[in-house]
């Protein structure tokens, strides 16, 4: 189960050596057994991972092509809805949610053949760098299990390095894809801003928000985004631009690719990170990538700006967490502000409760020009400094968190640190780009170091492109 | 500027947000601690930049409209389903006017 691909398991299906009810079978049952040792799957699908399977099954009989994602067991980060599924986002506020629709990634991931084995544990509503943010527990790291698997897609990294899973979708907004996977020893995309439809991913911070995929090597992702990819009518922000199939250039050779590597995030890192990060330029050098120094002078502003615009956006978009529509309500509601204030101060964790409080702050009156305006106009400067620098490489490289997986509680009480360790990963989240981690090594102690890859705006097939070449070094 | 216990308990008020007294005390450290971070933005000279909403690119005017074609809604029963209280298929709310 651990060394199956997308590839593989087609091979498999249409060669017969087994069928998709079987594999899927087989996959629970590993989940089942494996997941007491990381906490990662929230829940099991059983039912409706075998009816897919079946599905895919009946389409092979038929001589019908069975999708790109034939029988391959999918995992989905609790964030994303599923039609009859539970779906927490982490929260007890949502611990009871059944979503009545599906998110359309997870229409396109089923009529491809893809099989939904579960829903991945996350730091409650996205918000955290190490999943201890969730009302249902945090989840080991498949690697290390007394460090974090990162987030706060955490759930989602780590049943894919488990092997619990083959790929999983997870939810990025300021790093959340990039920094479990690099944690976690896996490949994590944040593909461009709007390339994927967000209809169905619970609204964290929308203007940042994406979906993404997480594989074991950069293929699988590559296959997966193919699918998810591409114009939704119910996302306004769904991008009309046509989706190339990512997955037939992943060979093409990256000789003579410039590369650009920011002087303003190599200054900050150290120790084995910064040896592991240095050691990977140097091997996409011997690939016979052109290596320069680039300045992304706007750098030292982006977590500031985006604390600011992602704590903003938060506050307004939980505001529907309500205690009428969704949400479970508290006994304490003789009147109806009280049975807001009092749903939402019983049902929201310490975290989700300070985003809301900043975003709220930073809106409220007289602190909106100094906080929120302004951050919208350093936003503007942050693109701007990778726009200038697309003009002279093609690609970016940089490490994607300052440190390897820490100890789980290590960093939970120090929300100040947890989010200056963000650094790396939200600038491109901010300028809207397509990043990606692709494993980069390990340190001493055996800890995953990811390299993050940055292209520009709809750029995945060259991103792709150069991970791929350096998967294979 | 420092934040107070006062200017948390406004905040949260904004927010629909009931905190206990321990949680108040808490907020006013941790915001503290962020707001310092976020008070730096002040040294960036952002003169005569437009700020960015939203990431956008080239599009026709018209790119985000749907055609105008009749869907099936959800209906009312899967609307109201997860709802703590509802009534007669509405979501139901304590009362909001006297009598």
């Amino acid at each position: 189960m651990t060394q199956h691909t997308v590839e593989s398991i087609r091979n498999g299906l249409l060669r017969k050596t087994f069928s998709a009810v079987e594999f899927t079978r087989e996959a629970l049952a590993h989940a089942e057994r494996e997941n007491p040792k990381t906490n990662a799957y929230l829940l099991l699908a059983p039912e409706r991972a075998l009816k897919s399977a079946e599905l895919v099954d009946e389409k092979i009989a038929a001589g019908h092509d069975p999708g790109p994602l034939a029988g391959v067991p999918v995992a989905v980060k609790d964030v994303i809805v599923t039609k009859d599924l539970r779906t927490t986002c982490g929260s007890k506020i949502l611990a009871n949610y059944i979503p009545p629709y599906n998110a359309t990634a997870i229409d396109r991931i089923e009529a491809a053949g893809g099989i939904v084995i579960g829903k991945t544990n996350c730091d409650e509503f996205a918000m955290g760098s190490s999943n201890e943010n969730s009302a249902f527990g945090p989840v080991r790291n498949p690697v290390a299990p007394d460090r974090v698997p990162g987030g706060s897609s955490g759930g989602s990294a780590a049943v894919v390095a488990q092997g619990t899973a083959v790929v999983s979708l997870g939810s990025d907004t300021g790093g959340s894809i990039r920094q479990p996977a690099s944690f976690c020893g896996v490949v994590g995309v944040t593909p461009t801003y709007g390339r994927v439809s967000r209809y169905g991913l619970s609204a964290f911070a929308s203007s940042l928000d994406h979906i993404g995929p997480f594989a074991r090597n950069v293929r699988d992702a590559a296959a997966l985004l193919e699918v998810i990819a591409g114009r939704d009518p119910l996302d306004s922000t769904s991008a009309a631009a046509p989706v190339p199939q990512y997955t037939a250039h992943l060979k093409a050779p990256v000789k003579g690719m410039k590369i650009g590597v920011p002087v303003e995030y190599m200054k900050h890192a150290t120790g084995e990170t910064a040896a592991r990060v240095n050691e990977g330029i140097e091997s996409l050098r011997a690939l016979g990538c052109e290596i320069a120094e680039i300045s992304l002078p706007s750098t030292d502003y982006a977590i500031a700006c985006y604390y600011i615009l992602a704590t903003a956006e938060a506050s307004s978009n939980l505001a529907r967490y309500d205690g009428v529509r969704y949400t479970s309500r508290s006994a304490d509601s003789a009147t109806l502000s009280g049975m807001y204030q009092h749903s939402r101060g019983e049902g929201f964790g310490a975290e989700v409760k300070r985003r809301i409080m900043l975003g709220t702050y930073v809106l409220s009156h007289g602190y909106y020009d100094a906080y929120y305006l302004k951050a919208q106009k350093v936003r503007a400067l942050i693109a701007r400094d990778f726009t200038n620098a697309f003009q002279n490489v093609a690609a970016i490289v940089a490490p994607v968190s300052p440190y390897p997986a820490f100890r789980i509680g290590e960093k939970v009480y120090d929300p100040v640190a947890m989010y200056l360790s963000d650094i790396y990963t939200i600038t491109g989240s901010l300028a809207g780009i397509p990043c990606m981690s692709v494993p980069c090594g390990t340190t001493s102690d055996g800890l995953p170091v990811g390299l993050q890859i940055l292209c520009n705006h709809f750029d995945e097939s060259k991103m792709f492109r150069l991970a791929a070449a350096f998967e294979s070094r | 500027m420092k934040l107070t216990e006062t200017d948390v308990r406004y905040v949260a008020n904004l927010a629909n947000l009931s905190l206990t007294p321990d949680e108040v005390a808490r907020m006013v450290t941790d915001l503290g601690g962020i707001l310092e971070q976020m008070d730096r933005l002040a040294e960036i000279d952002t003169e005569g930049v437009e700020p960015m909403a939203q990431v956008l690119f080239e599009a026709d005017d018209t790119a985000t409209l749907r055609p105008d074609v009749e869907r099936a809604p959800l209906g009312s029963e899967a609307a109201v389903a997860n709802a703590a209280v509802t009534s007669g298929g509405y979501f139901k709310v304590p009362r909001v006017i006297e009598r």
